[in-house]
């Protein structure tokens, strides 16, 4: 056991904080706009010219060839600078790892380096109005036609698909009595004639997702990912990945949002409440424990690979707090809280209540850690 | 960054849990726990013939073995429940004795303990139950080159066992200034001890009075008035120490519910396929991985005296303290009926639980030192 850095990590750290320092961007609040879209598809591209993009990577993908300590401590710097995201966060937290662990010499040769410079975002297509936690039940067809697919249905909740120039599909391609089977997974190109995306609002006001509609639209089969029929693999290789790696960024986070309640707390003068206190306190060691845990994971994958059903627990908990500290922030403000525009605490508190519902609601995470993890009979 | 165990470690837990099933059943706990003062002198013998008496302390004085060593057997401890001086020695006073102990006394205390003919105890808490330095009132006054102790230390683990007591005094002031440790050997004339009659009868807690107590010069532990940095310092080990103490508890509550909740079958079917209780059972492993690693961490901070020891031990215990005493709730719960038996072992982790959730300060005490830590 050791958590010190390495001189060789200590350096790398140094040479990241500086960089950033110098080189990172404030974050701009509208996400609706273009110009936001611009500027985080531009930031991507100088991240990508330091060699900050795909830190894991080979390096013959266009990635850095470096290692999961090198990622980690880059991800920590970020944060700690507030910099803002790459624009392709689906693409590097889903699409490319699923690519390398599933795709062909050739998908990885075409997709992985444009995904990587931010040329090509990536947007994820599985739920459905009718299959949400219940995945399997999604009813977007994919019809086989010797060299191509059509595929028609409708996706939901895809963030990032207005501007998305690729979308990981999962679609049926024929019907079986277990529903998990005859699915095939697909990497669609979002230019293609009959695709449709329509903005959805959400309850804090903002579009950040969409319903993208599919009509007719021919996929060649050079696009199919993994093998034909066996789509349903592939997409929890991209689940196990979404809550595994995407999981240890939100224990980074958690610690940052606990911090800014602190500050929130010390500048409205409520530090001294003794239930403020214990409240922010807690939150604090709940965050601490989330990014150990998430440290803990890290060592895992480090020997086995790819992140275990344990990366759930990391969402879950995520989740959960963070709630928990939008609420607490909400309750120190008083009527205060619900007053005023744009970004800040009154706008996290309504975004929370997404973050037990995406990528895999609370419900379905705790199937998982009960099934999966300690073996009890499945419910369903 | 390395967030395991060493493959030595490993090994060690291996032998430990293989031990302990054997050594330390649930019959061995019961027959323990009904006796005088849980403690069997056979089996210290045996835990001292593995060498776990002497994990974490200094090779000069006969130890073998880190800290982190010490906290696998501790976990593995925690898990069978095993009753006696074990951490009350290991895991509260050799790092007082380690920390703020002369070199005679370290000589002949932590070499004795080393080699498994000496148990040991810290008397902290008096009447008050606090585990700060406002806690300590014991009174302490030079005498005629040497000291006297006057006062009561109250809720004192395994007490009856110890050949030695470490004792924290006040010889002035208020706070942190002015307190004195004595390192008390055997029972001197005026020092009696009353076992009291515990929630957690696995581990037996005892009024110690001192009704003037004379002690020679050569007691007082470093310097006069000036114990608390260096108790302060072994409070962290020990915090740390319990921590692993209970997430064993916790791992095997957690292991015995969920094996209850596949094959006890109610409506036809296992209990455990409705999400009522897989849910809860599910809850119940984030607890057990969240306080596993908040410990794990406390304990390499503290080894490695890392910045963030203090912190880093308040969290865990904070953690730890509600995650122990919510799991062994919870796990009563899964079993039904049987969980509330006296039977079932149940019941004993629960209490278990609440006795080391105010050992060392409850989450209530360690968040305020967390929050102060943020400077709130």
């Amino acid at each position: 056991m050791d958590f010190e850095l390495s001189s060789a990590e200590k350096a790398f750290r140094d040479e990241v904080r500086a960089w950033l320092k110098t080189n990172a961007p404030r974050d701009d609040g509208d996400l609706e706009t273009s110009e936001f879209i611009d500027n985080r598809r531009a930031w991507q591209k100088k991240l990508h010219e330091a060699g900050y993009v795909g830190i894991t990577w080979p390096k013959e993908y266009g990635g850095r060839g470096g290692n999961l300590m090198e990622q980690l401590i880059f991800n920590d710097e970020m944060i700690q600078a507030h910099a803002p995201e790459p624009i392709n966060v689906i693409g590097l937290g889903m699409g490319g790892p699923v690519v390398m662990a599933h795709g062909t010499e050739e998908q990885k040769k075409r997709y992985l380096p444009p995904l990587l410079s931010g040329d090509e975002i990536w947007c994820q297509g599985f739920s459905e109005p009718n299959a949400g936690s219940d995945l399997s039940g999604l009813q977007t067809r994919a019809e086989d036609r010797g060299d191509h697919y059509v595929v028609n249905g409708q996706k939901v909740w895809t963030t990032l698909a207005h501007v998305a120039k690729w979308c990981m599909l999962i679609a049926r391609e024929r019907k079986e009595s277990n529903p998990r089977e005859g699915l095939t997974y697909l990497v669609v190109d979002m230019e293609s004639p009959g695709v449709e995306v329509r903005p959805l609002v959400q309850i804090t006001g903002d579009a950040e997702f969409n319903e993208i509609f599919f009509k007719d639209v021919k996929v060649p089969k050079s696009q199919i990912l993994g093998e034909a029929g066996e789509g349903w693999a592939v997409a929890m290789t991209t689940l196990l990945h979404e809550r595994g790696t995407l999981g240890l960024a939100l224990a980074t986070r958690a610690q940052i949002t606990a911090s800014e309640l602190a500050e929130h707390a010390r500048k409205l003068g409520r530090g001294s409440d003794p239930l403020v206190r214990q409240k922010i306190a807690q939150h604090t060691i709940e965050a601490r424990a989330l990014q150990l845990n998430g440290y803990r994971a890290v060592t895992a994958v480090k020997r086995n690979g790819i992140p275990g059903p344990e990366g759930s627990i990391l969402k879950l908990m995520w989740s959960e707090l963070n709630q928990r500290m939008t609420e607490t922030a909400m309750d120190i403000a008083g009527p205060a809280s619900q007053v005023g525009a744009g970004a800040g605490w009154k706008h996290q508190f309504l975004r929370s209540r997404a973050n037990t519902i995406e990528a895999g609601t609370s419900e379905v995470l705790r199937n998982i850690l009960a099934e999966r993890v300690l073996g009890l009979p499945r419910s369903r | 960054m390395d967030f395991a165990f060493s493959e030595e470690q490993e090994m060690l837990r291996r032998s430990a849990r293989e031990f302990l099933a054997k050594e330390c059943s649930p019959k061995v706990v019961r027959r323990l726990m009904e006796s005088a003062d849980a403690y069997d002198a056979g089996l210290w013998k045996k835990l001292a013939d593995l060498g776990w008496t002497s994990l974490g302390i200094p090779e000069q004085y006969g130890g073998v073995g880190t800290f982190l060593d010490l906290i696998v057997v501790l976990e593995e401890a925690g898990r069978t429940l095993l009753p006696g001086p074990f951490f009350s020695t290991m895991g509260l006073a050799v790092p007082v004795i380690i920390e703020a102990g002369t070199e005679a006394q370290k000589k002949e205390a932590l070499s004795a303990i080393a080699s498994g003919s000496a148990r040991a105890t810290l008397a902290f808490t008096e009447p008050s139950g606090r585990w700060d330095a406002s806690g300590v009132g014991l009174s302490a006054k030079q005498k005629a080159g040497g000291w006297q102790l006057d006062g009561v230390k109250l809720f004192v683990p395994d007490a009856e066992a110890a050949d030695y007591t470490v004792v924290v005094a006040r010889s002035r002031g208020e706070g942190e200034e002015g307190v004195t440790l004595f390192l008390v050997k055997g029972r001197p004339k005026g020092m009696t001890v009353k076992p009291l009659e515990t929630l957690d009868m696995t581990r037996r807690w005892s009024e110690v009075r001192f009704d003037a107590v004379q002690l020679n010069a050569d007691a007082v532990m470093g310097g006069p008035d000036k114990g608390w940095p260096a108790l302060k310092r072994a409070l962290e080990w020990a915090t740390a120490a319990l921590c692993a103490e209970m997430v064993g508890g916790v791992q095997k509550v957690l292991e015995t519910s969920t094996e209850y909740a596949k094959t006890r079958q109610q409506f036809g079917k296992p209990i455990g396929i409705y999400q009522a209780v897989s849910h809860k059972l599910a809850d119940m492993l984030v607890l057990s991985e969240s306080g596993r690693s908040a410990t794990y961490y406390a304990a390499w901070a503290v080894e490695a005296d890392a910045p963030d020891r203090s912190l880093a031990s308040s969290m865990a215990k904070a953690y730890v303290s509600d995650a122990y005493r919510k799991v062994a709730g919870d796990g009563i719960q899964v079993h039904g009926g049987i969980g509330f038996t006296w039977e079932h072992d149940m019941h004993l982790y629960f209490k278990r639980a609440k006795s080391s959730e105010v050992t060392l300060g409850d989450a209530t005490y360690h968040r305020e030192l967390v929050a102060q830590a943020l400077d709130l």
